[in-house]
């Protein structure tokens, strides 16, 4: 495996309940490359993303380089309300030295003196994003697995969580791997993208393969995308 | 006060504070029913004990390993919930033990009877509940982040199927070592009403579970003290005082 190269796939096949959810995904990740896996729902980017974890069973090869550091920040994680937790303590379930944790929260932009002792389901969906992001950086990984970071949030929030993503690949030099739905992150941060819906339909630089015939393909039906420029 | 009572006495603060403390995390992955489940299917094996006389807790024992070997397999083959294990299995228990219970021990075998326990009982019991109590302790973070998503801690290298066994095989034992105290019938309240207490005054998670902890054990001491005052049975006194307990904590809960 080439020294640059983070991730190697290769005839990958996942398999679920009876039904293919990923058909012959084949593809490499380079060092500090951010990788943008689009598609609909359902497609099986979240399959994805957890196989490579090795929380799936699969067929194939997936080849990660040796002695990585992974994060990973989920999707759709309910707030625990139930139990109560401080942020702290959030972190000591991992074991996390103090130090650490304000540096992490600070990477998020979410340390405050009284940071520590905040209750977690007191937190906004977008400060509860950004600390499940601050969970993934624990540890200095050098690669960060994200499935759709901005699923429900409103809009406000997106373009931060965005910006702050933006803001960590430069200060941590990190490889990312992240799956939306959501066409204009691509732009906003894709060096590659691989559009999946249960098979790659396309992969490689977002301008070039992002035409509306594969994003019809993609998504099924007519599209047309319009990219607003206003930074 | 004589040698009886304070046995009994330290018996319960150890059991019920124990109880508490697992109560908490029972709670929070809304288990606080399998504790009860439990306690009714050890109902034969407590008859056969009052009737041959030995430890209740000793004929608890194999019937509450069934219970959780039962709720494993189902869970794990069939995703059945508890709620129709408890409807389909256990109340069976109950009904099981009415075959055989004599009259004179029904009362016991359903809400427990403290001062029937004797030293090597109480010393059996105090030292498998400081056991369970290390246990808790030691695993408690990752059933934490396992409840929190399952994902995370399979990601951080927890067997989350591992540690959701040994968690059944705590629950296993305090329910058995809870029948002392308070019979078959009233082993859910013995885990639950502590920890729904301590939930609603803390606010953090070492206050939630040393609190359930504290009001399991404060429980037990007030029952016990009440049932040497009153010489009603002690069982019902200790889930009446948990409930009171409770109610004190709805008092004083942030909304």
């Amino acid at each position: 495996m080439n020294e640059n190269t983070i991730l190697k796939v290769k005839n990958l096949n996942v398999e679920l309940d009876g039904e293919k959810i990923i058909e012959n995904l084949n593809f490499e990740v380079k060092e500090k490359e951010t990788l943008v896996i689009l598609g609909p729902n359902g497609a099986g980017k979240t399959v994805l993303l957890r196989t490579l974890l090795s929380l799936l069973p699969y067929r194939g090869e997936i080849q990660w380089q040796k002695g990585l550091k992974i994060g990973y920040v989920p999707t759709g994680l309910p707030l625990t309300k139930e139990i109560p937790l401080t942020i702290k303590e959030f972190f000591d379930l991992k074991g996390i030295s103090q130090k650490e944790v304000l540096e992490v929260l600070r990477a998020v932009g979410m340390a405050d003196s009284e940071i520590l002792g905040k209750r977690v389901a007191f937190l906004s969906s977008g400060q509860f994003q950004r600390l499940l992001v601050a969970w993934g950086l624990t540890g200095n990984p050098q690669v960060l697995l994200f499935d759709e970071p901005t699923a429900g949030i409103d809009i406000g929030g997106e373009e931060t969580i965005y910006t702050l993503l933006k803001k960590l690949r430069n200060e941590k030099e990190l490889t990312i791997l992240l799956v939306t739905h959501d066409l204009t992150i691509v732009y906003k941060l894709a060096d590659n993208v691989i559009c999946l819906n249960k098979k790659a339909l396309c992969q490689g630089l977002p301008l070039e393969v992002l035409t509306p015939q594969h994003l019809s393909q993609l998504y099924g039906g007519e599209i047309k995308f319009y990219q607003h420029k206003h930074e | 006060m004589n040698e009886q009572f304070l046995l009994s006495l330290i018996t319960g603060i150890f059991i019920g504070g124990v109880a508490g403390y697992l109560g908490s995390l029972m709670v929070s992955k809304r288990m606080a029913l399998v504790g009860g489940a439990l306690g009714h299917l050890t109902l034969p094996g407590i008859a056969l004990a009052l009737i041959y006389g030995f430890d209740v807790s000793l004929g608890a024992l194999p019937l509450v390993a069934l219970g959780i070997i039962l709720i494993w397999l189902f869970e794990i083959r069939t995703k059945l919930p508890t709620e129709a294990l408890t409807a389909v299995v256990f109340a069976s228990g109950v009904a099981a033990a009415f075959l055989i219970l004599p009259s004179e021990k029904t009362v016991t075998a359903l809400i427990g009877d403290i001062s029937q326990v004797e030293l090597y009982g109480s010393i059996i019991s105090i030292i498998l509940a400081t056991i369970v109590f290390l246990v808790i302790r030691k695993i408690f973070p990752k059933m934490i982040l396992s409840n929190i998503s399952e994902d995370l801690a399979k990601v951080q290298g927890i067997n989350v199927k591992k540690y959701n066994f040994i968690f059944l095989a705590l629950i296993a034992i305090i329910v058995a070592l809870g029948v002392k105290i308070v019979g078959g019938l009233l082993t859910a309240a013995l885990v639950a009403i502590p920890a729904c207490a301590a939930r609603n005054v803390s606010r953090n998670l070492f206050q939630y579970s040393y609190g359930g902890m504290i009001i399991g054990a404060a429980s037990c001491v007030s029952g016990i003290l009440l049932f040497k005052l009153t010489g009603f049975p002690a069982g019902p006194l200790v889930i009446l005082a948990s409930t009171f307990f409770f109610l004190i904590s709805l008092i004083f809960k942030k909304s």
